[in-house]
């Protein structure tokens, strides 16, 4: 250890530049995992104590303020937009990198669409929502209005990652196949799509990441009703938003820290089965 | 007897003519060589004869290409590359195991049966000389081989289809010492079953595998003949003077 000082003092001194450099680039790595931590233990250590059995109780009221109805609600709200959105998405993608002319306007218009789309503020989407599916459409404050706006908000997102994914696929495969004598369909769907799955699961997670956090686009479309919902015309809140009520009200701080950690958890859990599943399918054995 | 026969054949990627009235007669279970320097229309020409430049846009052929005296053009594409296969100039395995590369051509024809694939597996790796080395990694992925391993194994997958004819575009050219030369034993003893059309770069390679020899420049077949008569007495200045290493 006190050979390897010296010897870093020495070329420290040496190159003065490349020593700056390293203790910036360490730094900045430090500082940013640091950060991370901070929150992390933040969470943990503030939320922990506060996990009572009363949190889990199957029924909701003001005085175990229970997290089931909304951790149930969080689930059927990421599940509905994944069924609607994965086959939109992806066979939109196909379409734009197998089937469309290279540089044709439609392909030029849908990406421009697709970018604008995921740059716009999820409120916005919530107000969208609002007004044609709760009001329009007389769906009410409900589950399902809920997915669909969120739906419309992931779908940019799938589809430009699974484009990307389509993209990165060299065009070498392709002409392999075409050159067994196979067609455009067996092509695109046995050789380019599967090698494509790892790139499409990360978009998949990127929307699940983006569901199971938002709060905006779901006060105005699912509500916030505390309950297990009856159907998917039923209101119901997910994790974030009753985390956003529990705080916001004031009363249950704590337990808002201890729902923080379930949802900590169970997001590190869908990550962690994303994972998995893309080194199972990519693998290619 | 000729394999394929190559008529009148001009051919335009947009504005530029990248094949200009080229005649040429393949003959069966012969080894015919294309060499000539970068851009000369080698590799377009071999693309023509499975209609590969079909998937080019803005790619324009006129004239025609015969296969036992038929015209591709009113071939079912899907049947002509059935008929013609390709290896490519980089090793092109599919992410998935060695087995189902192999396999891969037979299922798009139609062969569903589990014992008639694993004898086509079995027959194809044999034939591409790499059934020794593989045969107890048939549920590996192929990407995790070497180079040469994986162009054989490219090979045997085109083999699997039982083409009559097969193109390769510059097979050795990504590969070591080593594997090419076990790949031109590989092309030299496939002749007996198949007709061989071959690009290639190295002028060597080409005396030592081919019957046939044919070089381009400039999109145009300067000349053509038997590979001994071709580099011994080359009728063509230009001949002479490329294979003399005067240019290319």
């Amino acid at each position: 250890m006190g050979a390897r000082l010296k010897f870093s003092i020495e070329t420290a001194r040496r190159y003065p530049l490349s020593f700056v450099l390293k203790v910036l680039v360490v730094g900045s790595a430090l500082l940013t995992l640091g950060a991370l931590f901070f929150l992390l233990a933040y969470i943990i250590v503030n939320g922990v104590p506060h996990l009572k059995p009363s949190l889990f109780a199957w029924k909701y009221n003001t005085k175990n303020v229970s997290l089931v109805p909304a951790l149930l609600n969080t689930l059927i709200i990421v599940g509905i937009p994944l069924i609607v959105t994965v086959p939109l998405g992806v066979f939109s993608a196909i379409y734009l990198c197998e089937y469309a002319k290279k540089g044709s306007k439609v392909v030029e218009v849908v990406r421009i669409t697709a970018e604008t789309l995921s740059g716009i503020p999820s409120i916005v989407y919530g107000l969208f929502g609002l007004l044609f599916f709760v009001i329009y459409l007389r769906w009410g404050y409900s589950i399902l209005a809920g997915s669909m706006t969120l739906s419309i908000m992931i779908l940019p997102l799938i589809m430009r990652t699974a484009e990307e994914a389509l993209l990165s696929i060299p065009t070498s495969l392709r002409e392999a196949s075409f050159a067994l004598g196979a067609g455009k369909l067996r092509t695109v769907f046995r050789i380019v799509l599967p090698a494509a799955i790892p790139g499409i699961l990360s978009g998949v997670i990127l929307g699940i990441g983006r569901i199971v956090g938002e709060t905006a686009a779901l006060i105005y479309t699912a509500g916030t009703v505390p309950r297990i919902p009856g159907s998917v015309f039923s209101s119901g809140r997910t994790l974030a938003i009753h985390l956003y009520t529990l705080s916001s009200e004031g009363f249950h701080t704590n337990e808002a820290f201890a729902t923080a950690v379930v949802l900590l958890i169970i997001v590190l859990l869908i990550n962690a089965l994303s994972a998995g599943l893309a080194r199972r399918l990519g693998g290619g054995n | 007897m000729d394999k394929m026969m190559v008529k009148n054949l001009d051919l335009y990627y947009g504005d530029f003519q990248a094949l200009d009235d080229v005649n040429l007669a393949i003959p069966e279970n012969q080894i015919t060589a294309f060499i000539g320097p970068s851009g000369c229309g080698k590799s377009t020409m071999i693309k023509t004869l499975n209609r590969m430049n079909d998937l080019i846009e803005g790619c324009k052929i006129e004239g025609e290409v015969l296969l036992d005296g038929k015209s591709i053009q009113e071939l079912d594409v899907n049947t002509l590359r059935k008929r013609v296969g390709m290896v490519f100039q980089k090793p092109n395995p599919f992410p998935m195991s060695v087995y189902d590369n192999i396999a891969y051509g037979p299922r798009t024809h139609g062969v569903r049966s589990k014992a008639k694939l694993d004898d086509i597996v079995e027959k194809s790796l044999m034939d591409a000389a790499i059934w020794d080395e593989l045969k107890d990694r048939l549920k590996k992925s192929a990407l995790g081989l070497s180079g040469g391993q994986q162009q054989r194994i490219c090979i045997a997958r085109a083999l699997a289809i039982q083409p009559e004819v097969l193109l390769m575009d510059e097979p050795t050219s990504a590969l070591d010492p080593i594997s090419t030369a076990k790949i031109e034993e590989l092309v030299s003893t496939l002749k007996k079953e198949y007709t061989i059309v071959i690009v290639t770069h190295n002028m060597q390679q080409a005396v030592r595998i081919s019957d046939q020899t044919a070089f381009f420049l400039h999109g145009q077949i300067v000349e053509h003949g038997t590979t001994a008569q071709f580099f011994s007495i080359p009728q063509d200045k230009r001949t002479e003077d490329y294979i003399t290493g005067r240019f290319g």
